[in-house]
């Protein structure tokens, strides 16, 4: 049976009594999508590239080609270090690697896409974070990361993973519901917690737009990584307490391409309206020595 | 990517910082390489409208000679490719150009070598590509199946000529796009394969009349 919604995915797991990423691993070897044995190859390669670009990035404060970033991550590991945070050592753990991914990326060094470039620290931060810190085995955190590819394809089937024609919601607000069902899968929580910490996260995230400044996958999309983990994070919080969206996850996707639709061109990556247009964006876009 | 796979959604592993615009960039330059398929000590690359405003910043210039280069999406010299040894022993020529009825990601790469050969394509997004013209020949190939590529002159009874050697050996044909060039009198055939062609049948086709060009393009891994 191929699987196309969250409910038949819920239906599906809760009747086998399956995990997601058993049940839509069965369902894409059923079809001749794909069989188990590449997804697994291609989740452990992409976990290990993963991985690397986090140790890369924490130790990097090369510039980007155009000169407006990198040394984020430096600063946000300096001032952890020396003051007092408001977060735990784990939420720190995920925002320093969302920064250390989200950085390397835009110095041109090796990431994975997930789902797509722009939003590339936000899964891997979450899952390796947690992972660090309580002792969850590599075999779990692969499973993590097909459940999370697991969302991202189900999304995908209503909306492209594109910035240019979904807006940000699509980039950094599906890695951010990927990277919350994966947490809540490692936490122990259950599949309708699991799907239902991705409608939680997709639903506060209706309406992001993509207006990168001087259209470069840089300002505002390496921050935007780092709160977009946290926000995982917030998702997963609610979902273990079982607090329920009243809206049902698929409904929220259906909202969420609806919005795609009606959003301006303008705001879906050409760079010609938002955050791009600001005066501060049209100048560094005067001065920018790239082209 | 209408029906994408977990694997589509969890990879590629590649340089960053763009999917369309770098990953894209290096799989147009590795297909257009395997299109080409000799020697070259030349190449041109003509960047279009976004790729021309904002190539530098997300490096499509490297990846696209990294491409040609024969690097994968992945590698990590991508980065500082003009300083390789392998970039070291062509020339290259970057161009970046506004036409508006062209592709937003739009390119042309035309190497000189063995032989002189425009090749165009586009950055479709997601780091998925199409190669679609070559010369003044349109064709369309995107890399994810083996394809048989052929530029012949057009006489009646070429495709199923073709279409009966490759099935011969069970290969399934997923796609089959014929184009006939300005003139009328020649023609291109793209054949996108669910297996793989043998050397006896590649041979046998290159033998039916008329054929100028003939390219087995192996498939791009993802
Ligand atoms: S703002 Fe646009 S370019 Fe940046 S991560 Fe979001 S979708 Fe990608």
């Amino acid at each position: 049976m191929r699987i196309t919604t969250f409910q038949e995915l819920e239906e599906v797991c809760l009747n086998r009594n399956k995990n997601i990423y058993e049940v839509m691993m069965t369902s894409e070897t059923q079809s001749g999508e794909n069989t188990e044995y590449h997804t697994r190859l291609q989740a452990t390669r992409s976990l290990f590239a993963m991985n690397n670009a986090i140790n890369v990035g924490l130790k990097s404060t090369e510039t980007s080609i155009s000169g407006m970033s990198g040394d984020n991550c430096a600063k946000l590991q300096e001032n952890f270090g020396k003051n007092k945070s408001l977060f735990t050592p784990t939420l720190q753990k995920i925002m320093t690697y969302a920064l250390a991914i989200s950085e390397e990326n835009v110095r041109m060094g090796t990431i994975v896409a997930c789902p797509t470039a722009g939003s590339c620290g936000i899964v891997p931060s979450v899952i390796i974070s947690y992972a660090q810190d309580n002792n969850i085995s590599q075999d779990e955190q692969i499973n993590a990361l097909i459940t999370a590819g697991a969302i991202g394809k189900i999304v995908a089937l209503k909306l492209p993973l594109a910035g240019a024609v979904g807006g940000c919601q699509a980039e950094c607000g599906v890695a951010s519901a990927m990277a919350s069902g994966a947490l809540t899968q490692m936490r122990g929580g259950n599949v309708s917690q699991i799907i239902n910490s991705v409608g939680l996260a997709l639903k506060n995230i209706l309406g992001l737009t993509c207006d990168p400044v001087c259209g470069l996958v840089e300002i505002p999309c390496i921050k935007r990584n780092a709160f977009f983990a946290i926000h995982a994070v917030t998702a997963s919080e609610l979902a273990m307490a079982d607090i329920v969206s009243m809206i049902p996850t698929d409904e929220i996707v259906d909202a969420m391409a609806q919005t795609a639709q009606l959003m301006s061109p303008l705001l879906k990556e050409s760079a010609k309206g938002g955050l791009a247009k600001t005066k501060t964006a049209i100048e560094l876009e005067r001065n920018k020595s790239m082209v | 990517m209408s029906n994408p796979t977990i694997i589509d959604i969890i990879s590629p592993i590649m340089a960053g910082p763009s999917s369309s615009h770098t990953a894209g960039a290096v799989r147009l330059g590795l297909l257009a390489r395997n299109v080409y398929n000799s020697n070259f000590d030349k190449v041109v690359f003509k960047l279009y409208n976004s790729y021309a405003q904002t190539g530098k910043g997300h490096g499509t210039d490297k990846g696209l000679l990294a491409g040609v280069l024969g690097f994968n999406v992945d590698d990590i010299r991508i980065k500082n490719i003009f300083d390789t040894p392998e970039a070291k022993k062509i020339k290259y020529v970057f161009e970046f150009l506004e036409v508006f009825n062209r592709h937003p990601n739009a390119v042309d790469i035309i190497f000189d070598g063995d032989l002189h050969l425009e090749i165009s394509g586009n950055s479709i997004g997601a780091g998925e590509i199409e190669i679609t013209g070559i010369n003044d020949y349109q064709i369309k190939i995107d890399g994810k199946y083996n394809t048989l590529l052929l530029i012949y002159g057009d006489e009646p009874g070429v495709i199923s000529h073709v279409t009966k050697i490759i099935q011969e050996n069970e290969v399934n044909i997923a796609f089959l796009h014929c184009c006939r060039n300005s003139s009328g009198e020649d023609a291109s055939m793209t054949v996108c394969l669910d297996g793989e062609l043998s050397n006896d049948q590649l041979k046998r086709i290159s033998k039916l009349n008329d054929m100028y060009i003939i390219r087995y393009i192996k498939k791009l891994e993802s």
